[in-house]
């Protein structure tokens, strides 16, 4: 697998060559072409996908109210066992990595989600792809019709999220519904997850991506997972996710923008 | 030319609303917008447009635009969805008086209220809005024309361009049309971050652009906090009428804020129930604010986007 801070940056130069080429009139790709082989060999190099789902669930609407905020759940079921990650692919992105969760310990091996918000550029499938400990890839695909959501200013009041940037949370939510083992949480960032594409409104200049690129959450002390990630997250980046219950629940997030900049948050302490 | 009364003004605008079949002399092509104006007070008109999303059809008048005539000049409050709509506007201002046009003032920065500026350009006109307007305007104008463009008849959308403000309001602002004075005032973030709100102090007339909705359900593209607490400010500030952004011409002030106000608080209040129960977006987007269906028109196409909007901005709370 190709390292994702490279890929992000091949990806990003291709998507301001993308912006450039659209400006003079020349459409970027033929609108048929199927971007998913080159992807494939990309992200996945010569790994084998399983034939066979096995429970893997992806949830995203067919038709997204908003492409700048489409929210989708990915659901891995017990009987996957231990898993070693998830990566999620927005097709016919101009990123298509939209983010890459690397789980630790205290992911557990019961029932997991992990839910977060989407943009989307153009219609296209979603894919979520999880590594099983065994190595071997299982992969649901969604399309949805959503468009506009990479160069849409997602922000409706543009002061206030300068203003707040990296004011960060991580919330202990309750257990789901008959999962006694496992937890369920909550992080939220205040960032604008500039993606490139939208337009600096003093100089008409695009802003340059500046994004959320990794995301560590901790129970206990314990890794629950690492997010790597790109300009496909949605603004205010959030992550509803599960882990296991422990003596120690307490959680704590550290995110890292593509500036570098650091935020850090902690839940409350809270027993099991 | 001395302002005509309203019931010729009603007669002018049965028979524009019958040349608009054949195309009015100045549209290009053959442009579809069907438009009639109504005169709400002396010197006041406004043309109503559809509860509908941008066709071919209604060639983007599917907004309320609107003028007012001083003793020196015109000023237009929102110039529709296309330059097509735009070259109604003008062509039934002309036909109620010949006074130059002073002022364009745009409510605030959707397509369907700013798009019919281009046929306004003149040397003597000035384009006015909130101050934060032009940036507004032009992070999203791109992406505007390109959506509305596929939506639209080639005729309408024809000439159609963003128009960047040349007069920008911060605070209040008064504007002499010739004893005839308005009043502009740039608002906090509500429908959107850059709402302006005119006052005609003649007759007491309040444009509230879409702080205003009735009828077609309300948009959020702003602030659920910021919106109810400027409705319950602007409740104070008497009006002897207003024109909402799309509904009736002319409402009763200020009863006739209460449906939105209503639409508003519960889905507030049910996004707020679902966050405090620690359920996600989607959950909200399938739930919330349901039962106002029935209340309004393209409730389906606008609500969950609106609920998605108040969660976004609640959960931080």
């Amino acid at each position: 697998m190709k390292p994702l801070a490279s890929l992000a940056r091949s990806t990003l130069r291709s998507a301001a060559l993308a912006c450039a080429v659209a400006l003079i009139g020349v459409p970027a790709f033929a609108a048929d072409e199927d971007p998913w082989p080159a992807l494939k060999t990309d992200l996945f190099g010569a790994k084998t996908f399983a034939a066979d789902a096995a429970g893997l669930e992806l949830e995203a609407p067919y038709r997204a109210e908003d492409a700048a905020i489409v929210p989708i759940t990915v659901k891995i079921p017990a009987s996957l066992g231990a898993v070693k990650s998830l990566t999620l692919v927005v097709d016919k992105n101009p990123a298509p990595m939209a983010a890459s969760f690397t789980f630790g310990p205290a992911a557990g091996t019961g029932d997991r989600s992990i839910a977060t918000r989407l943009r989307f550029d153009s219609y296209s499938n979603l894919r979520a792809v999880v590594e099983k400990a065994d190595g071997t890839l299982l992969m649901v695909t969604k399309f949805v019709k959503a468009a506009g959501g990479c160069s849409a200013p997602a922000l409706k009041d543009a002061d206030e999220a300068i203003a707040n940037l990296g004011k960060s949370q991580v919330k202990l939510l309750a257990s789901p519904e008959g999962n006694s083992d496992m937890r369920s949480g909550l992080v939220m960032v205040r960032h604008p997850n500039y993606s490139g594409m939208q337009m600096n409104q003093e100089t008409g200049l695009y802003i340059p991506a500046k994004y959320v690129s990794k995301m560590d959450v901790s129970r206990g002390g314990e890794q629950v997972f690492r997010m790597e990630a790109g300009i496909s997250i949605s603004a205010d980046p959030n992550i509803r996710f599960t882990f296991t219950s422990s003596s120690n629940n307490q959680l704590a997030v550290t995110t890292t923008d593509s500036d570098g900049n650091v935020f850090t948050a902690q839940s409350a302490a809270s027993g099991s | 030319m001395t302002l005509l009364s309203r019931r010729s003004v009603l007669r002018a605008a049965g028979a524009l609303s019958a040349c608009t079949c054949s195309g009015l002399p100045t549209s290009a092509g053959t442009s579809t917008v069907r438009f009639a104006m109504e005169e709400v007070a002396p010197g006041v008109f406004v043309s109503t447009g559809q509860h509908e999303l941008f066709t071919p059809q209604n060639g983007g008048h599917i907004s309320n635009v609107s003028f007012v005539i001083g003793r020196d000049g015109v000023a237009v409050v929102d110039t529709g969805g296309s330059a097509g709509v735009g070259r109604a506007l003008l062509a039934a201002i002309r036909r109620v008086t010949d006074r130059p046009i002073r002022y364009v003032i745009n409510t605030h920065m959707h397509p369907d209220h700013v798009f019919g500026n281009a046929p306004f350009l003149a040397p003597e006109t000035l384009f006015a809005g909130h101050v934060k307007l032009a940036r507004s305007l032009a992070a999203r104008g791109e992406r505007y024309l390109a959506v509305n463009k596929a939506e639209l008849g080639p005729d309408d959308f024809e000439g159609t361009r963003i128009v960047a403000p040349s007069l920008a309001v911060d605070g209040v602002q008064t504007l002499d049309l010739g004893e005839r004075m308005l009043t502009l005032t740039s608002r906090r973030t509500a429908h959107t971050d850059n709402d302006l709100t005119v006052r005609d102090e003649k007759t007491g007339t309040l444009f509230l652009g879409d702080l205003l909705f009735s009828g077609h359900v309300p948009t959020l593209d702003g602030s659920i906090k910021g919106w109810l607490t400027l409705l319950a400010e602007l409740r104070s500030e008497p009006a002897a009428r207003v024109v909402p952004g799309h509904g009736p011409a002319s409402m009763a002030w200020p009863v006739a804020m209460d449906a939105q106000a209503h639409y508003l608080d519960v889905v507030a209040r049910d996004v707020r129930k679902t966050i405090a129960a620690g359920q996600p977006l989607e959950v909200a987007m399938g739930t919330a604010a349901l039962n106002e269906k029935p209340a309004w028109l393209l409730f389906d196409d606008f609500h969950a986007r609106n609920v998605a909007a108040a969660f976004a901005e609640l959960e931080w709370e």
